[in-house]
């Protein structure tokens, strides 16, 4: 009874707190000063016509360095709380079949939505879209994989390959930036380009292919963990 | 009330009841994928109304393109920043969710059970 | 005023379906609950004119986590919910 009213109340004081936020909220009307100069001279200074890209990648690059970083650990972390027993590994599982329908779409639809996650990466300074869409529809795709063929061994080791090379390759471009151009991350290290090409707006794009093929492989390799973990009961 | 019914504060209201029911599964619920639940319907609230406050009136997405008066750019698009910052914060929720969901994996073949009350072993 | 009447209805199924989510004794229910959550989330993130998070949000909170949480469901299979 107590229990039940302690948590009545850290409800009550949640509500009141953000109703009190709630209260001074008034939609402004103009932009504040900092997300102005963003938006104002975004085009000019990084030359990528997706200013979120702009900010994402350039403006706030640091903060997505460390955000990879997280998304790495939160991947590590799984893969060893998951970590397969060795007589696990060699028990044989029996696994269902899994139906042809599932089996025969996937020879078909894998290659296209490969396809589609690189599009959605390679155009991320054009259009809506970057690095972390195109990272989760390539994870989607594996997912596919992983449930139309059970039998398929992952190899960790490609998987992790590919990602600590991107990985490297992304802190590399951007300590080139502070010799080549006016500091860390900075997108000026090749020359931007025609404004609106998908060869322009200096290493974005670069850096964008480096962060999809990271957030990609990480992102399969917790599902592999997950799949392969043992059965409980 | 007419100011009250515009696009950007019915949905942080939205964000904020979210938030709230988030808060109270997260709370009172006894599964431990119950609460892992609660936790991803609070982020989902708080993406929410971060978002709500990047929106002006009538203004359109931070991309330029044909359609666009690119000298004018200021009086036409929304905060590109705080969507910046939603869209790394979702990445790192669904790594977050998955990292929960390992633990309760590990803490169920301990115990062979989802229910809170038979961890007791920090009770005093 | 159609984005408006389109946010309203889109905000209303979001908290049914969290409070559905939360209440509901079923676990498949709830999990799918969140994922329509996702998705419905976002719609409204599209009519706030943010693109980018919208297909974030699509691709990730309603795709990945729900197969996530059902990867996990599987391997618990507790059979009477």
């Amino acid at each position: 009874m107590i229990k039940n009213g302690l948590i009545f109340l850290v409800l009550v004081g949640f509500t009141v707190i953000l109703s009190g936020l709630l209260i001074n909220f008034h939609g402004s009307e103009q932009l504040n000063p900092l997300a102005g100069h963003y938006v104002q001279n975004g085009a000019s200074e990084v030359g990528a016509a997706n200013l979120v890209t702009a900010v994402v990648v350039t403006y706030r690059g640091f903060d997505t360095l460390g955000e990879v970083t997280i998304l790495f650990i939160t991947a590590a972390i799984v893969g060893f709380f998951l970590k397969a027993r060795k007589e696990d590994e060699n028990r044989e599982r029996s696994l269902r079949k899994t139906s042809e329908i599932l089996s025969t779409a996937s020879t078909l639809l894998v290659p296209t939505i490969f396809m589609l996650g690189v599009y959605i990466f390679m155009n991320g300074h054009l259009t809506p879209g970057g690095g972390f869409q195109g990272g989760a529809v390539i994870a989607t795709g594996m997912v596919m994989i992983i449930m139309s063929r059970p039998e398929v061994k992952f190899d960790h080791g490609i998987i992790a390959w590919i990602e600590s090379t991107s990985g490297v390759g992304y802190v590399i471009i951007g300590v080139l930036g502070i010799f080549l151009a006016a500091g860390f991350l900075d997108n000026h290290v090749l020359p931007i380009g025609k404004f609106g090409t998908i060869l322009s707006a200096g290493v974005i794009p670069l850096i964008y292919v480096l962060i999809g093929l990271k957030v990609g492989s990480e992102l399969t390799n917790i599902i592999g963990s997950l799949k392969e973990t043992q059965n409980e009961l | 009330m007419t100011q009250y019914l515009t696009l950007e504060f019915t949905a942080m209201v939205t964000g904020f009841a979210l938030m709230i029911i988030g808060l109270w599964g997260l709370l009172t619920r006894k599964n431990l994928i119950k609460i892992v639940i609660g936790f991803a319907i609070f982020d989902t609230g708080l993406n929410i109304s971060i978002i709500s406050m990047s929106y002006l009136k009538n203004r359109t997405a931070p991309i330029i393109d044909k359609s666009i008066d690119a000298s004018n750019t200021i009086n036409l698009f929304v905060d590109p920043i705080p969507q910046a910052l939603v869209l790394t914060s979702i990445v790192i929720g669904v790594g977050v969710t998955a990292l929960m969901l390992a633990y309760v994996l590990r803490m169920f073949r301990e115990k062979k059970s989802l229910d809170i009350n038979s961890y007791t072993d920090l009770k005093w | 005023m159609m984005n408006m009447i389109l946010a309203l209805s889109f905000e209303l199924i979001i908290l049914v379906l969290a409070i559905i989510a939360i209440h509901n004794k079923s676990l498949k229910i709830a999990i799918i609950a969140t994922g329509v959550i996702g998705l419905f989330a976002s719609v409204l993130y599209l009519l706030l004119a943010a693109p980018d998070v919208a297909m974030t949000e699509a691709s990730i909170g309603s795709g990945l986590t729900t197969i996530i949480f059902f990867y996990v469901l599987n391997k618990i299979r507790k059979t009477n919910d």
